[in-house]
Parts: structure tokens; sequence; C-alpha cells
């Protein structure tokens, strides 16, 4: 399938030697070293990115990273020193200003910070903007924004100014603007930041719950690592411009690419951002429940883990038993007797911290398949042993951060 | 001493002829060159100014005063209302009350083309740094000129009357709506343009969406120094043929005649207090619920109050 959203190569200069920048960029020079020579800022420093539909790609640096800029060349609000930009197949960097306007009535909208809300229209009047620069009748266009702004939770609102909202009700019509023309890129320039936190911790569940409903592929921005790892399918970390890494959550906390990726996850508890997925495995024997415990047991210490699971003949999960339970079983009992039901399941994404108590049961968590057949399994022993790995990380990259 | 340091003085040589060439330059090549465009310039403002004295002069005393009332009362609140009253009662019992119609027709002339000249060359000069740069060296020298100079060339170009009076009035009052309509929308939140620019609106959707509904504030600021500016040229107009309340200060000033001159005076005053009052109240969304639309000012001139808001929300 063909990327959504792609970039290769791209750069942005601000200054009097944009080619000159670039030239230096391509041979590796870097961001201070440019500004010396040519006084010229590379804000976007070759970035390259695919994103797929209804990803929700997030981007994620510190001030003055070049996190703007490069999501303001996605529409072209910025123009782009150099570099391909493509959008359905679509190279965004050819397009004429028609071309470039349909692009933004039709496909990519925008959240804003500072919420960029227009203080003399009223809350319908502003979700329904981009309706109305269209050329959508009145009506309509009153209809549709109401109706963005009940997804939104705000349908109350809709003859109110915006200046006698809240400052996350504020942000809800910033969203409620942008997903009233049914968008199929939504670009987010750290919508949540101006916000206090509870509200964005609402503000993200919602906008993931928004993203369902209404499609959408999310570029979304932010310098905030534990909202990057909430919405993000994928994180780009960014630093002077470029990308550092990009990946998975759990690939980002879980193998850092550098010191810079590393200090910015050290801060997280890495339990709740490791997934069964990353230590699940496919290798471990199943259980029938007609065995004998005896044959079980050996399977067991054959196996060397703390717990097995109980299968049927299609291979779906009926229970679990552990070594525990194996031990202190007559030999000839028949496992059906003895496990635990049912069996624990999670999902591929679930985060260790949420099965704990299965480590603590000794007991083995099934990770299904899309028929509810056993697919993988999570061992407690792995699954303590890799809470304690990454707590024991957690611990030295916090000491390693303060030496 | 002062003989011995003469010689550093120009004059001790000769004379330049300045006064010559710009004698020449007016009267030798721009009255004959330029005075059928001139005179063609001068047709618009004609027709309007004749419309406008005709309609005010045509409506009686009450109609007019009731109006101003109103006006005043919907934009600048009870006490300015009352103000109007009082001041239209008085213009009338001295006696001025057609010359007031007469230099009011004047000074909303002037100010009309000064809005109609001004609002868009304040636009342009907002959008673009180099009409700013060329405009606003013009713009200072407008306001620095006594308007006692360009009264000749106006004169030798357009002759005497009112209409050469309404135009010296519009050099001498435009400068201000130009300086503020520009500033008002280069003062317009970058941000609020560029969401504009995101959803797709091109520049006349800008324009006409977000920053001449927010620079309106700015805009109406500039609008009532325009006005004002103008009403001070009412005696300076009357000097080149222009009637109404200057031509009663004029006529008192030759006759020294004080109670005359005072006559006029007061009536340019009150008219003054009055038009700054209520165009204050148009570009003051203090005195009013929300921000200005057209709509809005519509529905607070017939009473119906604007959709208020409910309490405002703590963040
Ligand atoms: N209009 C501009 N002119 C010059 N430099 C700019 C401009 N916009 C951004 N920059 C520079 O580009 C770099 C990236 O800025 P920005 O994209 O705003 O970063 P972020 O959004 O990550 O904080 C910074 O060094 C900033 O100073
Ligand atoms: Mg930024």
């Amino acid at each position: 399938m063909p990327a959504k959203l792609s970039m290769q190569g791209l750069y942005k200069v601000f200054g009097p030697a944009p080619e000159e920048a670039v030239e230096l960029a391509r041979g590796g020079s870097d961001k201070d070293e440019i500004y010396r020579r040519t006084g010229s800022v590379v804000a976007v420093n070759n970035v390259n990115l695919e994103v797929a539909a209804r990803e929700i790609f997030v981007v994620m640096g510190l001030s003055g990273s070049g996190k703007s800029t490069l999501v303001r060349c996605i529409n072209r609000l910025i123009e782009p020193t150099s570099g391909q930009l493509l959008i359905d197949g679509q190279d965004v960097l050819q397009a004429d200003e028609e071309g470039l306007r349909q692009l933004r009535l039709n496909k990519v909208s925008m959240v804003f910070q500072h919420f960029a809300l227009f203080p003399h229209r009223t809350v319908a009047e502003n979700a329904a903007y981009g309706l109305k620069v269209r050329g959508v009748g009145a009506a309509e266009r009153r209809a549709k924004a109401v109706e963005a702004l009940e997804a939104v939770g705000l349908g109350a609102w809709a003859d109110a100014l915006p200046a006698n909202l809240s400052g996350g009700m504020q942000q809800r019509v910033g969203l409620a603007r942008a997903l009233a023309v049914d968008p199929e890129i939504l670009l987010m320039d750290e919508p949540f930041s101006a916000l206090d936190p509870l509200i964005r911790r609402d503000m993200q569940n919602e906008l993931l719950a928004l993203q369902e409903r209404y499609a959408a592929t999310i570029v979304f921005i932010t310098h905030d690592l534990h909202e990057a790892l909430t919405l993000g399918s994928r994180i780009a970390i960014m630093r002077d411009g470029a990308f550092m890494q990009v990946g998975p959550p759990e690939e980002i906390v879980g193998a850092p690419a550098d010191d810079y990726v590393a200090n910015f996850t050290k801060e997280v508890d890495r339990s709740r951002v490791i997934t069964l997925g990353r230590i699940a495995r496919r290798d471990r024997p199943l259980l029938a429940p007609s065995e004998e415990a005896a044959a079980a047991s050996r399977k067991l210490q054959d196996a060397e883990v703390q717990g097995l699971l109980v299968a049927d003949s299609n291979g779906k999960p009926l229970g679990s038993v552990s070594a525990t339970a194996l031990l202190g079983a007559d030999p000839a009992a028949k496992v059906e007797d003895i496990m635990e039901r049912p069996a624990l399941t999670g999902e591929r994404d679930t985060p260790l911290a949420a099965v704990l108590e299965a480590g603590a049961l000794g007991a083995p968590v099934a990770l299904l398949d899309n028929q509810g057949r056993i697919d993988a399994s999570v061992d407690p022993g792995d699954l303590l042993s890799a809470l304690a790995a990454a707590r024991a990380e957690d611990q030295n990259l916090r000491v390693g951060g303060t030496a | 001493m002062t003989d011995f340091l003469s010689w550093l003085s120009p004059s001790h040589y000769g004379r330049l002829p300045f006064a010559d060439w710009v004698q020449w330059l007016v009267r030798d090549w721009l009255v004959p060159n330029f005075r059928p465009a001139f005179q063609a310039m001068q047709w618009p403002v004609d027709q309007v100014l004749r419309g406008l004295e005709a309609a005010l002069l045509a409506i009686p005393f009450p109609v007019f005063t009731l109006v101003l009332l109103l006006l005043a009362w919907r934009f600048a609140g009870r006490g300015v209302a009352l103000f109007t009253l009082v001041a239209m009662l008085f213009i009338d019992a001295i006696g001025v009350w057609a010359e007031t119609m007469t230099t009011l027709a004047m000074i909303l002339t002037a100010v009309f083309f000064c809005a109609i000249a001004g609002i868009p060359l304040g636009i342009w000069s907002a959008r673009s740094d180099r009409v700013a740069a060329t405009l606003r060296p013009v713009l200072d020298i407008m306001q620095t000129i006594p308007p006692f100079v360009y009264l000749v060339p106006i004169v030798m170009l357009f002759g005497v009357g009112m209409v050469p009076g309404v135009i010296a009035t519009i050099i001498f009052a435009l400068p201000p709506i130009i300086r503020l309509t520009s500033l008002g929308i280069r003062q317009v939140s970058e941000e609020l343009v560029e969401a504009a620019i995101a959803f797709g609106a091109t520049q006349r959707q800008i324009l006409f969406d977000v920053q001449i509904p927010l620079a309106m504030r700015t805009i109406m600021a500039g609008l009532n120094q325009t006005l004002m500016l103008a009403l001070s040229m009412a005696v300076i107009g009357a000097l080149i043929g222009a009637g109404g309340l200057g031509l009663t200060v004029y006529t008192g000033l030759g006759r020294l005649d004080v109670g005359r001159a005072a006559v006029g005076g007061v009536g340019i005053v009150l008219i003054a207090i009055v038009l700054d009052r209520i165009t204050q109240g148009l570009g003051d969304p203090s005195l009013r619920d929300g921000t200005w639309t057209f709509s809005g000012s519509v529905r607070r001139l017939l009473g119906l109050a604007p959709p208020r808001m409910q309490e405002k929300l703590g963040t």
C-alpha cells in the first residue's frame, strides 16, 4: 500500500543563503556550523518519512528542533527549500496555487498550539470556517459544524464566542474546526501543550476516539514523551531539524538509538511502555485437558517455564496450570481437574504493567489470533524478569543521568 | 563680526529662485497640462457634496436632531445623546442651523472620499512593505505642510468654492485613516491569518473574514481622527470660498465682529464633540456587546440586543 504521506530528503532553511546551507547540510555540517558560515538556520534537515493511512505519527523534540516548521511544510504554510513531499502519491511541492488551495480545502486541515480561533466569530462559525471557505451554504455548514462540535462535546456552545470558553474548550473548537471538513490528514502542532495536565489527558483520549470515528491520518507534534507514547503508532524523535529515530513507542523506549533519545525516555516507567508483544513467544508447549499431571510436569520442566496454557483441540485457551499446582497434584490427575480457568489473555500492545497479577499468580498470559486461538504466550517468569530488567534500566539511567 | 561671517551665508552671493521654480512648475506646467484631469477629479466630489448638502438642508430640524440623537444614544450612550440634543437646540437657537448643515455636508463628503481612498491604500500598505515605505514620507509631508501652503495651487487648479474647499480638506484629513487602517491590519495576529490560510482561504477571504473585522476598531479610530481633522479645516476652507460655519467665523474675523466669529466657532466645536463621541462609540467595543459587525450595528440601532453570552467559564 502506498503511503498516505511521504517525504524524501526534505530541507527547510531560513535565512539569506538557503541553497548553500542545504549543500553544507548534505555535506554533513551541523546546524551551528552552517549558521556560523552562512547566517542561515537549517530548521528541517533531510527528513524522510512515510505515514500510512490512519496512522498517528508523532514528531517529538525539544523547542526549536524544527517540529513546527516540519508540520507547516506539509500544507506549505512554509515553503520547503528542497526535497520531495507526496500526499496520496501526488507531488505537493509541484502544485500551483489553486492545487495547493484544493489540498488545504479538501485533504489537509490543522489544529494550532494557541488555538487560533477567530475571536469575532461564534464557536459554530469558527467550526464552520473551513466549509465557508469551501463555499458550502450557510445552513449546511452550520449543520456540519454543530455535528463536529457535538463530536467534541461542545454542541451546547455553538453560539458562544470563543473568549467565553476555557482553554480546553477552545481547543475542542479548534479540533471541531479541523474535523468539520472531514480531512484525510490532520496536522496538529502541539495542540495540547497550552492545556493543563488533567485536561490534556482527557483530550488525548478523546483524540484517539475521534481518530477512529473520522478515520483521519494524523501528524501530531509534541514535546511531551508521555503524550507521544500515548498517542503515537510511530514516533519520530527530532533534533536540530533531523530525525534521530523513528519507530513504534516500545522501540523508542526499549531500544533508544542514542543518548539523545535515551535522555528523553529515561523518565518513563518502562513497565507501562513495554508491551506483551515484545516478550511473547510462540515456542511454548500447550497442554491438552486430558493429559496427566506427570506428563505435564515434564513438559513444564523441559520448557523451563513457570506455567503452561491448556488449550482445546482447536487451540483455543481453556485455562492454565502453574508449576506450584502441578507439583502439589496427584501425578495421575487430569490437567483439566487442576487447571485455573479461564486463561489470562492480553493483546500484543498491552503494557506489562497491566498484567502484573499474572506474574504474581504464576499464570501464563495467552495472546490470541483473530480466530481466538492461542498465537503466542508470555510466561510469568519472562514477565517478571522483563519487569525487573526494565526497572533496573530505569534506575541505571536515572543514576547515569544525574552523574 | 556679523559682517565678517556673512560670507558664509548663501544669500551673500545672490538668491536661489526657488519661488520662481515652484511658480513655474505649478502655473506654467501643472495647470495648463493637467487642469482637465483635475477638473475631472472634481466631478464626483461635486456630486456627493451637492447631494448631501441638499439632503441635509431638506431634512427638517426636529427630524435631523432626532436621528442624530438616536445614533448618539445607540453608539455612545445616554449622556452623549442628551448632549447632542442640547447642542442641536443651541445651534439652531443661535441661528446657524443652515451653515451647520453646509459644514456637515462638506465634512462628510471629505470623510467619505478619505475613507474610499484611505482604507484601500491602508490595506495595500499593510500588505506590502514597499508600499508602506513609499507611503510613509508622503503621509509625513501631508501632515506637516501647513494647509495654507497648498491652498494656492488648489485654487489655481480647481478655482474657488465649496469643492476646492472639500479637496483641500481631503488632502489634510487623509493620513490618519491610511495609517490606522494599515496599523490595524498589521496588528492582526499572524496565527489567525495562518489558520485562515491553512483552511484554504484566498487573499480576499483572509482580508474580509479575518483582517478587516479584527482591524475594525483601529480603522474606526482612524476614521474618527480623519473626521476631526476635516472639521478643523472648516475655517481654512472658507478662505477659498467654502461656505458654512467656517465662513461665519471668517466674516466675523474680517469685520472684527467677535460675536459673529464666536457663533461660528461654537457651532464647529459642538458639532465636533457630537461627531467625535459617536464615531468613538462606533469603534469602541466596550460600549457594545461583542465586536463590530454591520448587522450588529443595525440591530443596535433598531434597539434589538445582539445575542448575549452566558457567564464566562473559568479555565
Ligand atoms: N520564520 C523563521 N525565520 C527564521 N528562523 C526560523 C523561523 N521559524 C523558525 N525558525 C528557526 O527554525 C528552527 C526551528 O523552529 P520551529 O520549527 O519553530 O521549532 P519547534 O516547533 O520544534 O519549537 C529554530 O531554530 C527557529 O529559530
Ligand atoms: Mg513549535
